[in-house]
């Protein structure tokens, strides 16, 4: 079973990273952008057949490693 | 007094600060990052570097290698615990500090001598320094910009639990003398019993006249204290 967990800054943590590829593709023409954070994806593929203890487990990964959730915020979807 | 460094694949700091430690008279042992038995420590100092290469987070990786539950049962004990930059960034990872510290503010890795200002000399860290005493003092890292919920912000101010602020050459606490953008231009914090500290800034880089200045030596002789 496959899942995938997008990892980005909660709103209130500054993102420069995103703040320059904003600035750049503004400068690229993209006038109407109105925003753009920047975070990480992971690709996460368990061997277990209930989709929620696997979901379980996912999030349990979350917590242990995968997300600073002082900072971050994440969501995980079944793929 | 017995120090260990604790080494990860990565760490580029751990033979400065054992340099430093036996100059000043520490018995030190390097402790791999595998090892489960921590030696008798008085004093267990988590070095600065790139461990894991800052994959994932800085420090993420090596907050939850095997040393470290026998670091975090040393310091819940009492044991005095030191990270210099990288280690800094570890010990919030471990949650033995509160907070993390997030990219520098204009995205460029800084490496200068830099102004800080003691502001607890009250600690077995600092008590050979002056309150408010200025130091010189190297920072070399891209994620140094220290960040905290409001909460425990306002904690550590109450309870005195800065340890170093960033500085000007005169003192002044601004914008403009914070080189990473730091929440209240932090460049060290303290836990609540004080027993551990984390700074960016090295005060190992510190301790001969010959190539920096001596600004550092009293981080470690209040340790020896």
């Amino acid at each position: 079973m496959k899942f995938s967990v997008t990892v980005i800054l909660k709103k209130d943590v500054l993102d420069p990273q995103g703040k320059v590829v904003q600035n750049t593709l503004m400068n690229l023409g993209m006038d109407n952008l109105k925003s753009i954070r920047q975070g990480k994806f992971f690709e996460i593929e368990i061997d277990e057949k209930n989709q929620d203890i696997a979901q379980q487990k996912v999030d349990e990964m979350c917590k242990k490693l995968l997300v600073n959730l002082i900072i971050e915020e994440y969501k995980i979807s079944k793929i | 007094m017995k120090s260990s460094v604790i080494v990860f694949p990565g760490s580029n700091c751990d033979r400065d600060i054992a340099d430093a430690l036996v100059k000043m008279q520490f018995k030190n042992q390097m402790v791999w990052h595998k090892e489960t038995n921590l030696p008798k420590s008085d004093l267990i100092v988590i070095p600065g570097g790139f461990s894991y290469g800052d994959y994932l987070r800085s420090g993420a990786i090596a907050g939850k290698s095997l040393i470290i539950d026998e670091v975090i049962r040393a310091a819940n004990a009492g044991c005095l615990v030191l990270g210099i930059c990288n280690g800094f960034q570890i010990l919030t990872e471990t949650g033995l500090l509160q907070g993390t510290l997030l990219r520098n503010k204009h995205l460029k890795f800084i490496n200068k001598d830099i102004n800080i200002k003691v502001m607890n000399n009250k600690t077995k860290f600092t008590s050979k320094y002056k309150i408010n005493q200025i130091l010189k003092i190297n920072i070399a890292h891209n994620e140094g910009n220290y960040f905290t919920n409001s909460k425990h912000l306002e904690e550590i101010k109450k309870e005195n639990l800065i340890a170093f602020q960033y500085c000007d050459e005169k003192g002044n606490i601004n914008n403009d003398s914070n080189p990473n953008g730091s929440m209240e231009n932090i460049a060290g914090i303290f836990n609540s019993k004080k027993n551990i500290l984390g700074m960016m800034p090295h005060p190992e880089r510190m301790i001969d006249k010959l190539i920096s200045n001596t600004d550092g030596v009293n981080l470690f002789s209040s340790l020896l204290n």
